[in-house]
């Protein structure tokens, strides 16, 4: 019920490879990473594009053993995540650490790049998420706008807002603002 | 309007220019505003009633109606908050067509309710939400609203078949024909004395 109108952008995928056997190494080691990415096609080429940079290896000279879907747990939980990640702005190389509140990791990726967007004009080429990690403990939240959102009986009113939204843009009376 | 407002207005359109008029009714403004005994009060300060607006807030436990999207027009209680656009909703109302599965609303889509469920622990589940929904009469508060009546109407008038549509013309005239009998009575029994 919950997936007919949750259209998220990002996938999160496990994607495991390897270096192709040889006579000499018939079972080469198994790499394994979780990938953020709109499609398969995408995941696959991350997996390659980090893997050259950890590894000596490619993808001419290695082959994917597997690929799955990595689902949320428990989707309709409200979560904190913390997102470590590294960008390339117009002048340097930068580590960040962000934290979301969202309900699923691949939620807090989207809501991610988009801040990462609009705060830094920093696009999905540019960004490399290290580490996404779900925060359970309050204390360890760090950043000041997720802490608001944790406070014991939280609540606050909706000032000046539209009693009927979705109205047209022209009007012949003044909205009454105070719903 | 006072007398010699509505003389000014009768000489416009008789014959004097629009600008004569705008003049004779800013000279008419000061002696109106004097002999206003409203505005003439002194208001002592003592007597000024100072009130909190008294917010409806988004809070655990409070009802929304949902005004977008696939669920519009239905009930939910906000469950948890997400932040401060967005909080998760569920509606497990005990009508079956009025049930709202939990999802993650956005505020712009919905409306604050005057009704809250109080006492309704952070992130409950849809099973203890119900219970206390039941328990609050939620479903019988809201239906009595005039809100929902409003809507609920509405819903009943769209929805008549072409002779019930007749007929309540038909009911409108009879229930105007007693209403206008009575007010002749009255009418007639004023000129007399």
């Amino acid at each position: 019920m919950t997936n007919e109108f949750i259209t998220g952008r990002l996938t999160e995928y496990q994607v495991i490879g390897r270096h192709l056997p040889s006579e000499a190494n018939p079972t080469p080691k198994l790499y394994r990473m979780r990938i953020f990415a709109p499609n398969t096609v995408v995941a696959k080429s991350r997996f390659w594009y980090f893997l050259a940079q950890l590894r000596k290896l490619k993808k001419a000279n290695g082959e994917i053993v597997s690929l799955n879907v990595i689902n949320e747990k428990r989707p309709l939980k409200v979560k904190n995540f913390g997102i470590w990640l590294r960008y390339d702005s117009r002048s340097g190389t930068h580590n960040m650490y962000k934290e979301f509140r969202e309900m699923s990791r691949t939620e807090a990726v989207e809501a991610l790049y988009q801040d990462m967007a609009a705060r830094h004009r920093a696009r999905f080429g540019s960004i490399h998420i290290l580490k996404v990690v779900e925060v359970t403990d309050a204390d360890s939240i760090r950043r000041p706008y997720i802490k608001q959102l944790l406070q014991k009986d939280l609540k606050f009113p909706l000032p000046h807002r539209s009693a009927n939204p979705g109205k047209k843009l022209f009007a012949y009376s003044r909205p009454s603002t105070f719903a | 309007m006072s007398g010699p407002l509505s003389e000014n207005c009768v000489g416009t359109s008789r014959n004097s220019t629009a600008q004569t008029w705008t003049i004779r009714l800013f000279r008419q403004q000061p002696s109106r505003l004097i002999s206003n005994p409203r505005l003439s009060t002194n208001f002592a300060m003592a007597d000024i009633d100072v009130k909190l607006a008294s917010w409806k807030l988004v809070e655990v436990g409070r009802l929304v109606l949902i005004r977008r999207g696939p669920f519009a027009g239905k009930l939910a209680a906000i469950v948890e908050i997400v932040d401060h656009r967005r909080v998760l909703v569920d509606g497990p109302s005990g009508e079956e067509q009025k049930t709202v599965p939990r999802h993650v609303l956005p505020l712009a889509h919905a409306t604050l309710t005057p009704f809250t469920i109080p006492a309704l622990p952070r992130a409950a589940g849809t099973g203890p939400v119900k219970k206390l929904w039941a328990k609050n009469e939620i479903d019988g508060k809201w239906a009595k609203s005039s809100f929902a009546q409003k809507t609920e109407k509405a819903d009943r008038r769209k929805n008549l078949s072409d002779f019930e549509r007749f007929k309540v013309l038909r009911l409108r005239k009879q229930a105007r024909y007693e209403v206008q009998k009575s007010f002749a009575k009255v009418r007639a029994t004023a000129a007399k004395s």
